[in-house]
């Protein structure tokens, strides 16, 4: 293809994309006004469930198929990432764990930030359907949280702290209890994934259905998912090394 | 007011993401797109969307900068 043909193409499709996206920008509502379609619908539907996170309301119970595809491509790309990280055929695992010196008040601040982190990623995940966050944002500060625990000092305590095979179950069972919710929902109600628990007053720590019972579930993915991810990266960046060639003079 | 504030945090944004683009060794800009990810979060606040800022916050300043961190890292190692 010519480069004359080329940029013809690529005039083509910019117009057609322009003659589709432009109309549809114009029809939106302007930036901060207030009419808001969407807000409408989704409101009315997260208060009549009892569920005060709009956001939560929306992301497991008026949405939660999504979600399950969104927690699918999550699980996928751990795993992804686990089997491109896997030691090399002409890469060995070394046992040394050598560090360098860590400042005194790195240290401390980092051995006082792991409860803190821990006790704030637990919390978000259970009050998901009252404040803001939920499964996902509690999760990836528990993942992260735990690895405050290199930043502080060593590779070993953080190898003690984090029995790494716990993690793996634990991505899997929460990515199974999420579809096992909606098909026990599906078996009780005929509707994947629709509220089936009796929901008590709005702002209740067990309100809003099976909102915060999905949290948990997105919780305990997202959490042990991130965990396994920085592990991968940790553990290739410290104790995978290139094997020693055999065959040197 | 808030349209202001909304202004101020946008042109940062803009800025500090020009600064991300500019930066050309990975390990710094590792740390510059860590401070963009904090000001994005910002931003989503300021927007009135504190979810997307708490995921923001997760991703885009702790577990991405960390991961470029780390590679960065492996691949010193390597040379």
């Amino acid at each position: 293809m010519s480069p004359r043909v080329r940029l013809l193409v690529l005039a083509v499709g910019g117009i057609a994309l322009a003659v589709l996206v432009v109309p549809a920008l114009v029809g939106l509502p302007h930036f901060g006004g207030s009419v808001h379609p969407y807000r409408t619908h989704a409101v009315v539907a997260s208060v009549a469930h009892h569920s005060a996170n709009v956001i939560s309301s929306i992301n497991f119970d008026q949405r939660g198929l999504d979600t399950l595809g969104e927690e699918s491509i999550f699980l996928a790309s751990v795993l992804g990432v686990v089997v491109l990280l896997r030691p090399a055929e002409e890469e060995t695992e070394t046992a040394s764990l050598g560090g360098g010196p860590v400042l005194e008040s790195t240290k401390l601040a980092g051995y006082a930030m792991v409860p803190i982190t821990l006790m704030l990623g637990f919390n978000i995940v259970t009050h998901g359907h009252l404040t803001p966050g939920g499964g996902f944002q509690g999760g990836v500060v528990l993942g992260t949280g735990i690895h405050l625990l290199y930043v502080a000092g060593t590779y070993r305590a953080l190898q003690r702290a984090r029995p790494i095979q716990v993690f793996d179950w634990g991505e899997a069972i929460g990515a199974g209890a999420f579809a096992c919710l909606g098909i026990a929902s599906l078996a009780m109600t005929g509707a994947f994934l629709a509220a089936v628990i009796p929901t008590a007053p709005l702002g209740h720590l067990f309100s809003a259905g099976t909102v915060p019972l999905l949290n948990g579930a997105v919780g305990v993915e997202v959490a042990s998912g991130t965990a396994v991810l920085l592990a991968k990266f940790l553990e290739q960046a410290i104790r995978v090394r290139p094997a020693a060639k055999e065959t040197e003079p | 007011m808030n349209n202001v504030l909304i202004a101020v945090v946008l042109t940062l944004v803009a800025a500090v993401g020009t600064v991300v683009v500019f930066t050309r060794r990975p390990e710094r800009q590792a740390v510059t797109l860590s401070a963009y990810g904090i000001l994005l979060a910002l931003l989503f606040m300021v927007l009135a969307a504190p979810d997307v800022a708490l995921s923001q916050l997760g991703v885009g300043t702790a577990i991405v900068p960390l991961m470029v961190m780390l590679t960065v890292r492996k691949l010193h190692r390597r040379r």
